[in-house]
């Protein structure tokens, strides 16, 4: 049986791992001066079609701040436009400020790449190139204009270990990435996006498609990953959210209804909409 | 309620009556000849026939090049076909059978129609799928397809009356120096391989196309440009589907006969020199065919160990070409 909500905040209070265990700790308190990423007023349509309306939100540094909601609610678009990934959707327009460390990434001048390089993304369904693991992870090293072969074998490594795969895949570098399995191309991908040094991790709901038992190992690694970067995770979990995130934001028909601690927000939702929808009343 | 007992009674009687009548009386499922099935089976049959015949065709065909070849090599041994470098079949005092300038000259084509069609198609085919707005390929791609509808006639003649004396021949012969023959290899390779551009754009396109939208978010997400998407992950991941569309190309730049008879003529020399005429395997063919060449006649049936020739070429690179797209379609699907 899933455990409950307060529960698995319970749990999580008292220093527990937040899944199956590994390395744990306890986590200090975060750095909420200066917020990562904010957004003001932001609107965002499809065509003729508005999808967001109005967010205003703040990122914490070196968090994870969950995005929860139920299907078509706008968490996946808000979460792509912080790194302009809607960019190359047909008809997509964006009104109002998103900044990264205060500056506004939708100025003219933003250079879109490199925008995208300070923030990665892992997405939903895994997608590997169809190339040898060491090609996946040295892919962004290497269009960065890195060629240097001992620097990119040093750079695979260490991702790979910070992406919990190194144990798994170090004797088959060369092997094909399509080979892997599910959980583990999902964890490809994370070490992949993390191979370019980013700053910022966006992951849309990167475990949906896996196994528990991979599932508990990506929620182990972002917990783990919480201490250098700043995750914006969406998640249709609310189980998964409440053990990765210090922070939950929740989204519903393309507005942000309430943003909290994790904590209050599951035991103490302030607006009606919330409770409903964390007690299962919809969604 | 609205049965009344008596028609609920009626209705389970009639239930009754059809369980309970005795095996012989019940409807027999045994077939039985109508005019019904009879029909059913002459349209069968009518269908089958016209399947059969284009089969028999074919196999018709292949029989008949393939005894006339043997016929042949009867006259003329197997070692003087590949390993003489002349072909002189109508010569009275010494007929030569040497099929090297026949193929020198096709393969000359079909090579600079690749060198042509083949970076012009796949460019082509890149813009089309990764940097075209929806509406612009709309437009362009129906253009592009207009190509394959010219008939290649056309293209033969704007080879020999615009392309070699306007185009050739001023930069070759003006200003290079080089002599330029109103009949030469280049502009035809030319005009064949701006006919197997639509060929090449719209199979690459396709594949190109089915690569998942997800590599190339992937590429995105990571700070790649377009043109990095573009050629380290879309291309490389559809390379297989790609080659396949070249080699049906070529074999079609291979068979391709009214454009190269008119602009390469019909000189058959084992050279390399793309200025002067040459003949390839297809001109050949024409020639022979309007020529008056007795039935039986060793230049008859070299007209058929030609079109053997020919045909097993193509077929070789047909069926290598759909082999790899049909294992390229097995990786994303």
């Amino acid at each position: 049986m899933l455990p409950s909500l307060s529960q698995v905040i319970a749990e999580k209070k008292a220093g527990q791992p937040p899944t199956h265990g590994q390395g744990a700790m306890s986590h200090g308190t975060p750095d909420t001066s200066q917020p990562k990423i904010e957004t003001r007023h932001l609107n965002f349509y499809y065509g003729q079609r508005q999808a967001l309306f109005d967010i205003s939100i703040q990122v914490p540094q070196r968090n994870v701040t969950a995005l929860i909601g139920p299907s078509g609610c706008g968490k996946s678009t808000f979460l792509r436009t912080l790194n302009r990934m809607n960019d190359i959707v047909d008809g997509a327009r964006v009104e109002g400020l998103v900044q990264l460390d205060g500056t506004d990434i939708y100025r003219p001048n933003i250079d879109v790449v490199s925008l995208r390089k300070r923030v990665g993304m892992v997405f939903q369904k895994s997608n590997p190139f169809p190339k040898s693991v060491f090609d996946n992870v040295a892919f962004g090293p290497r269009i960065a204009g890195l060629t240097d072969r001992k620097k990119l074998g040093e750079i695979v490594e260490s991702c790979l270990k910070r992406a919990a795969l190194w144990e798994e895949v170090s004797h088959r570098l060369k092997d094909s990435a399509l080979a892997l399995s599910g959980g583990q191309q999902q964890r490809l991908c994370i070490a992949r996006a993390l191979a370019t040094d980013p700053e910022v991790l966006l992951m849309d709901e990167p475990a949906s498609a896996l196994d528990p038992a991979s599932t508990a190992r990506v929620e182990d690694l972002i917990f783990e990953l919480r201490r250098n970067y700043t995750i914006v995770i969406v998640t249709h979990n609310m189980q998964q959210a409440a053990r990765v995130s210090e922070f939950t934001a929740f989204f519903f028909q393309g507005r942000l209804i309430e943003m909290d601690r994790t904590d209050q927000l599951f035991t103490k939702p302030k607006e009606k909409e919330t409770e409903d929808y964390i007690t299962g009343r919809f969604g | 309620m609205s049965n009344t007992p008596d028609s609920e009674s009626r209705a389970t009687g009639a239930r009754l009556t059809s369980a309970t009548l005795s095996p012989a009386e019940r409807p027999s499922l045994q077939k039985r000849w109508s005019l019904t099935t009879l029909k059913e089976q002459c349209i069968r049959l009518v269908l089958f026939c016209c399947a059969l015949l284009s089969v028999a065709t074919t196999a018709g065909i292949i029989l008949v090049l393939f005894s006339e070849t043997l016929l042949f090599f009867s006259q003329v041994s197997v070692l003087s076909f590949f390993g003489d470098t002349v072909w002189q079949p109508q010569s009275q005092d010494n007929p030569r059978f040497g099929i090297w300038p026949l193929a020198c000259g096709t393969f000359l084509v079909a090579g600079i129609a690749g060198l042509i069609g083949m970076p012009l198609g796949l460019l082509s085919a890149l813009y089309l799928s990764e940097y075209a707005s929806e509406r612009s390929r709309s437009y362009l791609k129906p253009t592009l397809e207009v190509l394959a509808g010219i008939p290649s006639i056309v293209y033969g003649y704007f080879a020999l009356v615009f392309l070699t004396p306007y185009v050739l021949q001023p930069i070759f012969m003006n200003a290079l120096g080089f002599e330029v023959g109103g009949f030469n290899v280049l502009s035809a390779g030319i005009v064949v391989g701006i006919m197997i551009v639509p060929t090449i754009s719209s199979l690459s396109e396709d594949v190109l196309r089915s690569v998942p939208r997800g590599l190339r978010e992937a590429g995105l997400a990571l700070g790649s440009t377009k043109f990095d998407v573009s050629v380290r992950i879309v291309l490389p991941a559809a390379l297989s589907g790609i080659m396949a569309a070249f080699l049906l190309a070529l074999s079609r730049a291979v068979g391709e006969t009214m454009a190269v008879t008119i602009a390469a003529g019909s000189q058959p020399d084992l050279s390399l020199n793309v200025l002067r005429s040459i003949e390839t395997m297809t001109a050949y063919i024409v020639m022979v065919s309007l020529g008056e060449a007795a039935a039986g006649s060793i230049e008859y049936r070299s007209l058929y160990v030609v079109a053997m020739s020919l045909f097993l070429i193509t077929l070789v690179m047909n069926i290598i070409a759909r082999f790899i797209l049909r294992r390229y379609r097995n990786v994303y699907q």
